[in-house]
């Protein structure tokens, strides 16, 4: 197996694990036993790396939620369905490879998906555009989600983008008003729909498939109103600040849950969902049924009024003239 | 990610040499054109809407101003007058958001960066939603989208249209994800306006970009535009950086974003309020709002 990439602040890990390796080796080598020793560091980077993770910053969620190794789109899907098919085109001359999506089926229940979707190299994100879709992609996007609002299928929607394409191209087709149809058009429809960002939510680009019923987040993952890179060299002056921008803006789920934008986060197993991707893919579909269910309690009129409302709180506000009207403040 | 552009404009161009010019030409009673340099009475460059008369570059002009423009005189009622903006994040960068706020509040004497209200214009009601861009940008965070969310539902309950005037670098970064969010929240509003088919315009004037442009700025049923206005997703650096080449000529103009199909048409300040009161007309709004 491949030797997973290691981030910055997991160096202190970097060696314990060669030892554990080294120790491996020789015992391949020779005959020694050496279980009691392997169990030992096990248990021991096993800590470390719980200490690791249990304490990261903003920043440092951020370079998880980046992980190249981290599970995309594409793998979630494929974990979390029992089959299903991707179906392509925006219906006006395009398919974008950053935002991909089809129909599904999990257990009896039929479903639409769709997401962002990065690449693994640099080989794939070129294809993937690092997973910043296109005016297209979005029209994809609203396209398979008139569809489900038609066949009444659940929409599962899997947020992972830096953010919505900036090119001369994107705008020419109008990226503004393909993010802005989305928001609108996702309050109208009559199914449930579930949002997860798997991993960094970068601003309109995520929103324009995130106007959702519940709103998952996994414990490392990020969602931001503008990159901490671009908030830094505008706010501070200075991209060198994006750290403490990361920690200014409040991008994580923890402070997401607090402010009302969030509904729930997800656990991640110790070291990220990249160290254990099935064990991530397993949590989310779970989570995702459980969601699914309470949903599809509600009349669609119901599920329509609550989603209106659940953005209506969203935001706080001093109202000099009647402080008790004001929402969530 | 648009406001980069917009304080590296600010910072490059404008209004400290604008002033010291306006300074020199008597202490504001005369005012040079930027574009033409053109001089002329202050007065009179506001009696033609702040337009110039020698080459029709539209001047910015504030929300006071453009409701004067709008509204039949006396008839605009204010709504939400007492929303001001709260410190969520206690947001500090350079400077502190609450100082931020403090500072754009004395200097505006406006609580945040959007007026909204009840008005008549050409004797037609209508709901009426202007941004103030001297208000840290126009920026959109929590009280932007609260009050243009209660003017849309207002306006959704008495049955009549909207007109909103966009000038904004896009959503405010000091409120976090809760700016993010407003672009729904107005989104959702104007979701519930439509279904009840009603009339929505929004007027596109220097600049409209970012979450403004990704929400009610291209939700129009028309999209109407003032004359060489930026109107844009993303900043024009982010994209420099993206491509590494110069951009086209006019790119991110209302005639580059008519051209391509996502304005219906541009509109002279001068004739604004002509053209709205057919518009508005055409469409069968009446004088009396039906019970």
């Amino acid at each position: 197996m491949a030797r997973r990439a290691l981030l910055e602040f997991e160096k202190p890990l970097v060696e314990l694990e060669e030892q554990i390796e080294q120790i491996r080796q020789l015992a391949r080598d020779s005959e020694v036993d050496v279980s009691q020793q392997l169990l030992q560091l096990e248990t021991l980077a096993t800590r470390r790396r719980k200490d690791i993770f249990d304490a990261l910053t903003p920043s440092q969620k951020i370079q998880v939620a980046r992980h190249p190794q981290r599970p995309s789109t594409l793998d979630y899907i494929q974990v979390i369905t029992d089959e299903w098919l991707e179906l392509h085109g925006d219906r006006r001359g395009s398919d974008d490879r950053a935002l991909v999506g089809g129909v599904g089926r999990i257990g009896e229940q039929g479903v639409v998906l769709l997401g962002h979707q990065k690449g693994r190299d640099t080989k794939e994100n070129v294809a993937r555009n690092f997973g910043m879709a296109s005016p297209g992609g979005y029209r994809k996007a609203m396209r398979l989600m008139e569809h489900a609002d038609r066949f009444r299928l659940p929409i599962l929607s899997f947020i992972d983008t830096p953010g919505a394409y900036a090119g001369v191209l994107a705008e020419e087709q109008g990226q503004g008003e393909a993010i802005a149809v989305n928001l609108r058009e996702m309050f109208r429809l009559r199914v449930p729909i579930l949002a997860t960002v798997i991993g960094e939510g970068g601003s309109g680009g995520a929103l324009g498939i995130g106007v959702a019923d519940r709103l998952l987040m996994f414990e490392h993952s990020v969602y931001t109103v503008a990159s901490p890179e671009a908030c830094a060299s505008i706010l501070w002056r200075d991209a060198g600040k994006a750290s403490t921008a990361a920690e200014a803006l409040k991008i994580t789920g923890p402070d997401l849950l607090k402010l009302g934008i969030v509904d729930l986060v997800l656990p991640e197993p110790s070291g990220g969902n990249h160290s254990a991707p099935l064990q991530a893919a397993e949590t989310l579909k779970s989570a995702l049924l459980e969601q699914l269910s309470e949903l599809q309690g509600l009349s669609e009129s119901q599920l329509i009024e609550q989603r209106y409302a659940k953005f209506r709180r969203m935001g706080r506000v001093l109202d000099s003239e009647s402080p008790i009207a004001s929402p969530s403040s | 990610m648009s406001l980069f552009d917009w304080f590296a404009d600010r910072q490059k161009n404008a209004p400290t040499v604008r002033v010291t010019q306006e300074q020199e030409e008597g202490d504001g009673l005369w005012s040079k054109c930027p574009e033409c340099s053109l001089v002329v009475y202050r007065k009179d460059l506001v009696a033609n809407a702040s337009v110039c008369k020698g080459c029709g570059h539209h001047n910015r002009i504030d929300s006071p101003e453009r409701i004067a423009l709008i509204a039949d005189p006396g008839s605009f009622e204010p709504m939400d007058t007492g929303l001001s903006p709260t410190d969520p994040l206690a947001f500090k960068d350079r400077r502190s958001y609450a100082d931020r706020i403090r500072d754009s509040q004395q200097s505006t004497g406006l609580l945040d960066a959007v007026v909204t209200g009840i008005c008549r214009t050409s004797g037609l009601p209508l709901a009426l939603g202007v941004m103030d861009f001297r208000f840290m940008g126009g920026s959109m965070g929590s009280v932007v989208g609260e009050k243009l969310t209660r003017l849309i539902e207002t306006a959704t309950a008495r049955r009549i249209p909207v007109l909103i005037v966009c000038a904004s670098g896009g959503a405010r970064m000091q409120e976090g994800m809760l700016s993010l969010m407003q672009m729904a929240k107005i989104s959702g509003a104007l979701e519930r306006h439509r279904q009840a088919e009603l009339l929505y315009l929004p007027l596109l004037t220097y600049p409209t970009t970012g979450g403004v442009t990704a929400s009610f700025a291209m939700l129009g049923d028309l999209i109407l535009a003032e004359p060489k206005a930026l109107i844009g997703f993303a900043g024009r650096r982010v994209i420099e950086q993206t491509l590494r080449e110069k951009l086209p000529e006019g790119f991110q103009t209302a005639e580059y974003l008519r051209d391509h199909g996502f304005v219906d048409a541009i509109v002279d300040r001068t004739e604004f309020k002509a053209t709205l009161a057919s518009l508005l007309t055409m469409h069968g709004c009446r004088e009396t709002v039906p019970a």
